[in-house]
């Protein structure tokens, strides 16, 4: 007989242990890593033709590939994590076991944001090495500590993907959750823009909007690594703080959602 | 524990269409038992609900009305689904793992150690059939032979006390047919319950010590396999074939008979006749055209007519 089955972290390990595993050999991630190591590469060159700021632009170009591909990987991996299964009907088997819809969606994610983590870590990585060939390390503790601060940006990113997936289609996860990624990025201008309207409603709604979706300019440190600065500790321990708390409400809502499916 | 399955006027609704939306209702009010430590076949044509009725069980669909309960436990108890397996119909695994990935995986949900998930994996692919050196094989390579097995092989990993089995001999060829018989009999002597669904109605009468047939979603028919069928004993009749003489040449006379039918065949005929009486008659009328008796046997309805009638 197996184990008395009291300990759902094993459960939830061994779902995220086949999430990553699946990424890993989905070959569209190593062209990604691939894809981002050849535009840091391009970043040498471009920084040879702007003279002195050959550091500079290469943390600009390589936190931004960084941000950019990782947003790709969370949108387009995310959306069809739980999506492909249903399809695929592999949560059959998972399903007549003794796992909870719950631990099926935490494994999951958690499998994805370890795959993010990885690949963060191999682009941050490519940018050290760029930076260390260019002579600018002085910049590598802040593209590391940047790198931390993308990755927490992504962990939401992931987590709106799969709660959009788990009532709609892929395509309209997709779009959904790039503009709230889109619209994260600038949701601090949400708030001017209710105070520049007149209506009391368009400005209740801007606020709604603001506090409704995340706020991913506490994850933004580019430009300011790229000038040489270290984020503080406390800014880091913010947004690890702010992520891990909307990441909770997101995977509670969609546990709520997926719980309620039936698999046809 | 009287039953290891208790389904309690079960029924499923769908809602298909978009912009007018209709309810459909694939099972009906389905009440069934089902005795431990005996293999139950789960017979009915396609889009009866037998697949609906599974998976409602193993919770992958939740039920508009009614109950059920496997080992004395209702099908919500997570806890419970540690005691079962499930083999659904055209087993779908991830395709990017080995069969052996495949089922490391699943023991790990179990959670066994790895010392114990190897020695399963290797018992249990072994028993299904699964040649060794397609062990560490993609699963997108296999046929849907091979997945069958597979799926049989993930259904045990746990050592369930209850096995559901959706169509297991779909897809292999009749020697795999008589290997995962052979298999499902062995669970049986071990004392696991096997509830399966199946459309190989020879497979049920060499297997299945109960049956239900369901139509439409509704029970047709369950019981005992040997009571079912003798339950229609109003309906067994006697088949005498005869040889040396022609069809035609008796059949105005055997019409006669009340109840007699009679076929054409090479080199004479085949009478059916209702009762025993009735043999006298047809073999006087056989030997007054010069032909002679070959053989009497009753026809005892199969599981094909009982099937063909309820469902």
């Amino acid at each position: 007989m197996p184990n008395d089955g009291s300990g759902f972290l094993p459960r939830i390990l061994a779902i995220a242990r086949n999430a990553f595993r699946e990424a890993v050999r989905d070959r569209i991630l190593y062209n990604l890593i691939v894809f981002v190591l050849l535009i840091t590469v391009s970043a040498i060159f471009l920084g040879e033709l702007t003279a002195g700021q050959e550091s500079r632009v290469i943390v600009n170009l390589g936190l931004s590939a960084t941000l950019i591909f990782g947003a790709f990987i969370s949108i387009f991996v995310g959306v069809s994590l739980v999506w492909k299964e249903i399809e695929k009907k592999t949560v059959y088997s998972i399903f007549s076991k003794a796992v909870g819809r719950g631990e099926f969606i935490v494994g999951k994610y958690l499998g994805l944001c370890a795959t993010l983590g990885v690949n963060l870590t191999v682009m941050a990585l490519g940018v050290t090495l760029a930076l260390l060939y260019v002579g600018g390390s002085g910049l590598i503790g802040g593209v590391w500590a940047a790198a931390l601060l993308i990755f927490f940006e992504l962990t939401i990113i992931t987590g709106v993907a799969i709660m959009f997936s788990s009532f709609s289609t892929p395509a309209l996860s997709a779009l959904l959750t790039f503009f709230v990624f889109l619209i994260g990025h600038f949701s601090a201008s949400l708030l001017d823009l209710a105070s520049t309207v007149g209506s009391n409603s368009a400005v209740a709604f801007f606020t709604v909007v603001y506090y409704l979706l995340p706020n991913l300019s506490l994850f933004s440190f580019i430009t300011e690594t790229a000038n040489g600065m270290l984020p503080p500790g406390s800014m880091i321990a913010g947004a690890a703080a702010y992520a891990v708390c909307y990441d909770i409400v997101l995977l509670t809502i969609t546990v709520l959602i997926f719980s309620r499916r039936n698999f046809k | 524990m009287e039953y290891a399955v208790e389904i309690n006027n079960l029924s499923k609704e769908y809602e298909t269409g978009f912009l007018r939306k209709k309810r459909v209702r694939a099972l009906d009010d389905l009440t069934l038992n089902v005795r431990p430590e005996q293999i139950f076949g789960f017979l009915g044509g396609n889009g009866a609900g037998k697949t609906t009725t599974i998976k409602t069980l193993m919770r992958l669909q939740f039920p508009t009305a009614g109950s059920a309960r496997i080992l004395g436990s209702d099908i919500s108890d997570v806890k419970m689904h540690r005691r079962i397996g499930y083999c659904p119909e055209n087993p779908y695994f991830y395709d990017y793992l080995t069969a052996r990935e495949v089922m490391s995986y699943f023991g790990e949900l179990f959670g066994y150690d790895r010392a114990t998930t190897q020695r399963k994996t290797e018992e249990l692919l072994t028993a299904v059939g699964l040649d060794e050196k397609d062990w560490k094989k993609q699963l997108r390579k296999y046929s849907k032979g091979m997945l069958q097995r597979v799926g049989l092989a993930q259904s045990l990993i746990n050592d369930p006390e209850v096995v559901f089995l959706d169509e297991p001999m779909s897809g292999l060829d009749p020697v795999g047919r008589r290997e995962i018989r052979e298999l499902i009999a062995g669970l049986r002597e071990k004392g696991v319950t096997v509830f399966m669904s199946t459309h190989i109605l020879s497979d049920i009468e060499a297997l299945c010590d109960e049956v239900a047939i369901l139509r439409g979603g509704k029970l047709t028919a369950s019981g005992n396999l040997s009571e079912l069928l003798s339950a229609s004993e109003g309906v067994r009749s006697l088949e005498i074939n005869v040889e040396g003489v022609a069809a035609d040449a008796i059949r105005d006379e055997i019409d006669f008979i009340a109840g007699a039918e009679i076929m054409a065949k090479p080199n004479g005929a085949t009478i059916q006749v209702a009762d025993e009486a009735d043999i006298d008659a047809v073999l006087q009328i056989t030997r007054k055209a010069g032909g002679h008796l070959a053989s009497v046997h009753p026809v005892k309805q199969s599981l094909e007519d009982l099937f063909v009638r309820t469902s």
